[in-house]
């Protein structure tokens, strides 16, 4: 069972991107306009090691354990890219790592994304995904250990 | 088969783009709620109706493979296909149909070059010049080459505004230099390089220049004699031309003087486990089915492009860049990649503070196609010290209207981008 909030931040992410409807320019000003508002991350954590793989714009993930939650830092060289990941990171950041590792993004499908930022950059939203998930579970294999 | 409408006389003399713009059906739409305006003719240009005609005419009516069939089918296609070669010797005024080699465009040709010529010619410590403007089409395949049989490159620097520095080039130029291999129309600048006098300096060490016209066929007149170039390789599809077929231009004594790069059928005269021997000129170089539906189609774009006066599409185009040119410099921040004095109507540039792939994205959601990025030049990119450029490359049935509204999306961006 996913944990609420993270469903409801996903549900909340859903309303306002159906207020902006089908207007498509307005939606790519608004992502990049999120993008434009995502926090910076400091220069020493871009680094060949943070980058992401796959990504046609460069994307630098940082993620560290708080408790059993997982905290995520990320960066991009394109605003389009920064917004994207600032979804993400509202929804995944200070999550459970189980949540993480079960999380169903159904907001990526429901908001249009694919359709949106077409079939290059959703293969690069997909590799994003898929490397959170793997700092989940790298983190949760480590806590065990430590148990 | 739909014949195209005749152009006038008057029609020659000047190019009307709403007559133009009637040709290529494509154009008549809408993307993502704004009528489209397609900068992107230096990935590839848009496809008249004649030329889609006869690609369907093809299929539905003598589909067949060529030169070793004896029916009537056969014999309409291979008929077609050699008028194809015809129309494309005439084209770039090879001397014989024989120099005409069809390929899958531009890479394919450069790559049968860089082949078959390193294996003929190069050895350890010889040279190949290439120019630091070239496409990785025209970088990886010489490599390769080199890497194979110990020769080296050299590159011929350019200056800050995307020309070639002719005396560095002609440093470069010694009785090592075997290849010189350099694009005709840079396709991420616009820039014009003076091929013919490129030629005539290798000529004098004896080295033999393959031409990258892949950015040049459309908008100028080649004359492959003239030039005196021992190949020319360009693609149909970026001469409002099908995608996958190009012609690789090779003079005769050289062509036969080489070998082959792909063995198969056709190319062919006699195969038994011991030993072939190959076919003449220019079926030596064509291994398999060649690409026969888009080869016709490629026959017909060069009906289309004769159909107009080379010389009032050049002018016409040039126009539109002069006009482009003023009005994006009354964009803040903007700063024009390629300032070459002779030039195709490629405007290429960057924002400050922006990513071409922002700009691109933006310019996307208003129904406004432009590339962004490195255009298959990162070298070049690196000489500019910039990640890539937006790139919005003009055609005959661009307008002046669509370049207004361009410039004014792009202050858009840019006054959206400095809230």
């Amino acid at each position: 069972m996913n944990d609420q909030p993270l469903n409801k931040i996903q549900d909340e992410i859903i309303d306002e991107f159906s207020i902006l409807g089908d207007d498509r320019e307005s939606t790519v000003f608004y992502i990049m306009e999120l993008g434009g508002q995502l926090e910076p991350i400091d220069d020493q954590y871009k680094v060949d090691s943070n980058l992401i793989k796959g990504c046609q714009s460069k994307v630098w993930l940082v993620a560290e354990l708080s408790g059993d939650r997982l905290v995520l830092k990320a960066d991009s060289n394109t605003d389009i890219t920064k917004g994207l990941i600032s979804l993400l990171i509202r929804v995944l950041s200070g999550q459970k790592l189980d949540d993480i590792i079960q999380a169903d993004l159904y907001f990526i499908e429901k908001i249009g994304m694919h359709n949106l930022i077409g079939s290059q950059r959703s293969n690069g939203l997909a590799s994003m995904i898929k490397q959170i998930r793997l700092y989940a579970i790298a983190y949760k294999t480590k806590l065990q250990s430590q148990s | 088969m739909r014949l195209q409408k005749t152009n006038t006389y008057t029609d020659l003399v000047k190019i009307n783009p709403s007559m133009v713009r009637d040709h290529f059906p494509i154009l008549r739409q809408e993307v993502n709620g704004q009528p489209l305006i397609y900068f992107d003719n230096a990935a590839t240009t848009q496809k008249p109706e004649s030329v889609i005609n006869a690609i369907r005419d093809y299929y539905l009516n003598y589909n067949a493979n060529i030169h070793r069939g004896i029916h009537s089918l056969a014999e309409k296609a291979t008929e077609a296909y050699e008028l194809a070669r015809k129309k494309s010797r005439e084209y770039i005024n090879a001397a014989s149909t024989e120099e005409i080699i069809f390929t899958y465009g531009t890479t394919d040709g450069i790559n049968l070059a860089a082949n078959s010529l390193s294996k003929a010619l190069l050895k350890k410590d010889d040279e190949v010049i290439l120019s630091a403007m070239e496409h990785h089409s025209n970088i990886v395949p010489w490599q390769i080459a080199c890497e194979e049989t110990g020769a080296k490159l050299r590159v011929a620097p350019i200056d800050s505004t995307g020309t070639l520095i002719y005396e560095e080039y002609l440093k470069l130029l010694s009785n090592r230099t075997r290849i010189v291999s350099v694009v005709h129309v840079s396709n991420a600048l616009g820039t014009i390089n003076p091929v013919k006098q490129i030629i005539e300096d290798a000529h004098r060490v004896g080295a033999v220049v393959v031409i990258d016209g892949a950015q040049a066929v459309a908008h100028r007149d080649v004359d492959v004699q003239d030039l005196d170039c021992d190949m020319y390789a360009f693609s149909s599809h970026k001469m409002y031309g099908p995608t996958g077929v190009g012609v690789l231009y090779g003079k005769k004594d050289l062509l036969e003087s080489i070998p082959p790069f792909r063995g198969g059928g056709e190319m062919i005269r006699e195969v038994t486990f011991e030993k072939t021997t190959y076919n003449d000129l220019p079926f030596k170089f064509e291994a398999g089915t060649p690409n026969i539906a888009d080869v016709i189609g490629f026959s017909v774009a060069i009906d289309y492009i004769k159909s107009w006066d080379k010389n009032s599409m050049a002018s016409y185009e040039h126009g539109l860049l002069d006009y482009g040119v003023k009005k994006l410099s009354e964009i803040d921040g903007l700063r024009f990649i390629g300032t070459a004095k002779d030039k195709i109507s490629i405007l290429s540039f960057t924002l400050e503070n922006i990513h071409p792939f922002d700009v691109g994205m933006m310019l996307d959601a208003s129904g406004i196609a432009v590339r962004t990025g490195h255009h298959c030049t990162q070298p070049l990119m690196d000489f500019f010290k910039i990640e890539g450029t937006v790139r919005a490359s003009l055609s005959i049935y661009n307008t002046k209207e669509e370049i207004d509204i361009f410039a004014e999306k792009l202050k858009r961006i840019v006054k959206i981008k400095s809230k």
